[in-house]
């Protein structure tokens, strides 16, 4: 690739060989960097201690559920141990994974910038993600909160007794951090791209992060504004959202709801930019359809702010609402298939090369595709009613968000770990841990659908007898798929410490990150602004891995 | 656009300033005139034109580019898309459950 | 014009940045998203007052009836006011005419201090009524309505709303001395006025809300 010169004296040219991870080694130097990659790196260490906490949680119910009796923790507290754990993933893991981390560090170097167009704004968005995670952990010492972590009122406002304002404070302040992200992407993609970087020429990973930063924008105020209500309504002791106080709650499921359900676009968009990426790259392949993709993108991020009707079938929302919701609901599968289809496609006719990341991302594309199909049951109304608040819906989203979400984030750290990192992590180990953590997840949730469709509700801490046999599969997995989070990310921890160092471009990937940058990165990503004269993902066949 | 940054003449806030002024009196004098159903959506159309006149030029929008127009515009629709959906769920248009009437009670404990 | 220009003698731009067009452009956008976000932050309780007045039009009108409207009114100039000498003091940034500069800021910060007294003193008023909703309510001329307990409704979302309005208002003034510092340092010019122009974006954001609010609380 082509390269102009530089803009004189813009910055101090490094004197010797350094990365951005060397360059200067002070706690000072991290705390407050500017450096997008930094900040990135900030990001994953946050997210990875609220990933093994929100994991914790989780296990700790599962345990409860292995015998139909309620015997292992009271219903209170098995309440708060799903609330804490659906907080803590949603507001704390999935919402900040991809954008905040890969998002961070790679849509800057992507655009062929040397940083994110407000870098003060960044690095205050992660303070603010810690504040909002300092809030959560004051959560967790003033005896939870158990609401689920929908806030639903009255439960929330005139019910609960527990610290239902310290967790809508961290949801809130949470959400901020992600707006002043998503913020930033959208300038950045739109101002900041290198000479030749047209918006056809782009990653469709760029294209992922920018449509998740427009949802991320008009909705997440909401959400906010919603969540302090309900703070007001506890602290004043006012009738805002409660019936019995003259207040609709009915008003509040649809605030709330009208972010909440693009949260799961803001959640899986970046997904689908990550296997974007590492699809074309392991299948030696252009991506098939490209504008399809990148246009399907950008009509769910849309397309996401018509259905949020569908999560209220059966809560007091108007019938002919509820026909439009759901009849908008079934559209939104429509772009969804595309991409399934496209990536499928550049599959073929590839030459397919199994890696890590190459594993996730096709394991992701089954587990999504299940998770997705189960959805468009949950889309028709009538089928709904029965299914509504059961097993069911759990499965279907943690399909969706755990067989999609964590699967395309691991796949992406795997990715582009020798990149920010400098490290390869070990092959053996990597595939290993996909392998577990794929059975674990399948024998998790699996028996979750079964379990549903009998009948089973969430949110109970006792079942009737005939359904052990599927929780108690259900537990083991879970243990599984914890054992393979666990091995997955120690490998990754042992390796940026004592694994081999890594190459440019260990993939043979095509992009400017692998192309034009070292690996780590320089401080300032590149000695000067690159320009792109040729499309994303212009593989030939006759790439080769770079690894020792 | 430093260099070719549209600077707008001062005459233009202070008759954007009359303009503003004028409307915000016309509200008023409109608020004492009984138009019975029209009253809200004639409040609202003034106060539509009031923020033009700002957004347009007091936030010089007007001489702003398309990406400003688009964005700008994108605030006021998706928070039309939001009144809209959950004002129609709550008119008679809904039909079918209780909260449908106006004035009634809220919709819990309905089927 | 005097002959040395205010500000920096050369636009400043960040590392990051190639030219300065880009960086302002940068900074116009990220405004207008941020902007935008909050759009739908303010949307949230307007739809909430919306669908409250929907259910509850006698309560509303008998609610809106308790409010001042000639100090309404009065406030609603106040601000308009402060927003034309904000336009103004982008206009002096620009064109480099200092003393302007400063009195046409320093006197947005007066009317918008003016605007949140004014506030305060109506606040005290509904106090005084009886119309704070919660533990304290107590209306001294209760309306003569179906449900007289559906107009503490209104008088939440009044507070609410306007409260959460003033809160920018204190924002927007707090923002704003720290630039009056500034700009005394003489950090503002023809070669840097961004900063001035964001922060008038933001405060005639403030001033859109309100001209939504007056109407719809005070007067119908
Ligand atoms: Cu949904």
């Amino acid at each position: 690739m082509a390269v102009i010169a530089d803009r004189e004296g813009a910055y101090a040219p490094p004197v010797r060989e350094e990365n951005y991870l060397t360059w200067d080694h002070s706690i000072k130097s991290w705390l407050f960097t500017q450096d997008h990659k930094r900040i990135a790196i900030l990001y994953l260490i946050s997210i990875t201690v609220f990933f093994l906490l929100g994991g914790i949680f989780a296990m700790l119910f599962r345990i409860e559920l292995l015998t139909p009796a309620g015997d292992v923790f009271e219903a209170d507290r098995y309440n708060k141990f799903f609330t804490l754990h659906g907080v803590i993933m949603i507001f704390f893991f999935l919402i900040p994974s991809v954008p905040a981390t890969l998002g961070n560090f790679l849509v800057p170097i992507m655009v062929g910038a040397r940083d994110l167009a407000f870098p003060k704004i960044n690095l205050a968005s992660w303070w603010v993600f810690n504040v909002a995670g300092v809030f959560a952990l004051l959560v967790l010492v003033t005896g939870g909160v158990d609401t689920g972590w929908t806030f639903y009122s009255p439960l929330s406002t005139s019910y609960a007794n527990t610290s239902v304002f310290l967790a809508v404070t961290a949801a809130f302040a949470a959400g901020f951090s992600s707006i002043l992200t998503g913020i930033n992407f959208i300038v950045t993609v739109h101002k900041m791209r290198a000479p030749g970087l047209t918006w056809f020429r782009l990653p469709l990973f760029i294209w992922a992060n920018y449509a998740t930063g427009v949802v991320i924008m008009l909705g997440t105020p909401v959400v906010a504004i919603t969540l302090f209500l309900i703070a007001v309504e506890r602290l004043w002791g006012v009738g805002i959202f409660d019936p019995a106080l003259g207040g609709d709650s009915v008003l509040f499921q649809h605030m709330f709801w009208f972010y909440s359900h693009p949260a799961v676009y803001i959640m899986i968009l970046p997904g689908f930019g990550v296997i974007s990426e590492i699809i074309p790259c392991f299948s030696r392949n252009r991506i098939f359809g490209y504008p399809f993709i990148a246009f399907s993108t950008l009509s769910i991020a849309i397309l996401g702010f018509f259905v949020w009707g569908h999560h209220m079938f059966v809560s007091g929302q108007s019938f002919y609402t509820g026909m439009v919701f759901s009849f908008l609901t079934m559209f939104i599968a429509a772009p969804t298939a595309v991409k399934i289809m496209n990536w499928t496609f550049t599959l073929h006719g590839g030459n397919v090369i199994m890696t890590t990341p190459m594993l996730y991302a096709i394991g992701f594309i089954g587990l999504f595709t299940i998770g997705g199909v189960t959805g468009l049951f949950l889309a028709a109304m009538g089928l709904d009613v029965p299914l509504h608040d059961t097993y069911f819906v759990v499965a279907h989203f943690h399909f969706t968000m755990v067989g999609g979400m964590a699967m395309a984030f691991f796949a992406g750290i795997h990715f582009w770990w020798p990149k920010m990192i400098g490290k390869m992590y070990p092959e053996f180990m990597g595939k290993f841990a996909c392998i577990i953590i794929f059975t674990g997840f399948n024998l998790t949730f699996m028996p979750q659908f079964i379990v549903g469709w009998l009948g089973m509700p969430r949110r109970y801490h006792a079942y009737p007898e005939e359904w052990q046999v599927l929780n108690v599969m259900s537990t083991a997995g879970a243990s599984i798929l914890g054992f393979g989070f666990l091995a997955c990310i120690a490998c990754l921890i042992w390796s940026a410490f004592w694994g081999k160092p890594a190459k440019q471009n260990p993939w043979g990937a095509k992009g400017l990150e692998w192309e034009v940058c070292t690996s780590p990165p320089h401080p300032h990503n590149f000695t000067s602004i690159p320009v792109v004269t040729e499309e994303a993902y212009s593989y030939t066949g006759e790439e080769v891995l770079d690894i020792d | 656009m430093s260099e070719e940054h549209h600077i707008v003449p001062w005459k233009n806030y202070a008759i954007n300033f009359c303009v503003i002024t004028v409307l915000m009196f016309l509200t008023v004098w409109v608020a004492d005139q009984d138009y019975g159903v029209m009253n809200l959506p004639i409040a609202l159309i003034i106060a539509i034109m009031k923020t033009l006149c700002i957004v347009l030029f007091f936030m010089n929008v007007k001489y702003s580019s398309h990406l400003t127009w688009v964005f700008a515009g994108a605030g006021f629709f998706w928070f039309l898309i939001m009144i809209g959906f959950i004002i129609v769920d709550f008119t008679e248009f809904g039909g079918m459950y209780t909260n449908s009437l106006p004035g009634s009670q809220s919709a819990i404990g309905v089927p | 014009m005097t002959s040395v220009t205010m500000g920096p003698a050369e636009p400043v731009i960040p590392h990051h940045f190639e030219t300065k067009p880009q960086h302002n452009e940068c900074n116009i956008l990220g405004m207008w998203l941020f902007l935008a976000q909050e759009i739908m932050f303010f949307g949230g309780l307007f739809t909430a007052y919306a669908v409250y007045r929907f259910k509850y039009p006698d309560a509303w009108e008998a609610g809106s009836a308790e409010l001042n409207r000639a100090i309404g009114t009065g406030n609603t100039i106040v601000l308009l006011v402060s927003s034309l000498t904000m336009a103004l003091s982008v206009y002096f940034a620009q064109t480099d005419q200092f003393k302007k500069l400063v009195a046409s800021f320093s006197l947005t910060m007066v009317f918008g201090a003016i605007f949140l007294i004014v506030k305060a003193f109506e606040y005290h008023e509904k106090y005084t009524h009886g119309l704070i909703p919660g533990a304290w309510w107590d209306p001294i001329h209760p309306p003569e309505i179906d449900d007289p307990s559906k107009m503490q409704l209104f008088f939440i979302m009044y507070f609410i709303m306007t409260g959460m309005h003033a809160f920018h208002m204190v924002i927007g003034l707090i923002i704003a001395a720290v630039m009056m510092i500034m700009m005394l340092k003489r950090k503002f010019g023809p070669n840097k006025y961004m900063p001035v122009e964001m922060f008038g974006f933001y405060w005639h954001f403030v001033d859109i809300v309100w001209v939504f609010l007056f109407p719809m609380v005070y007067l119908i």
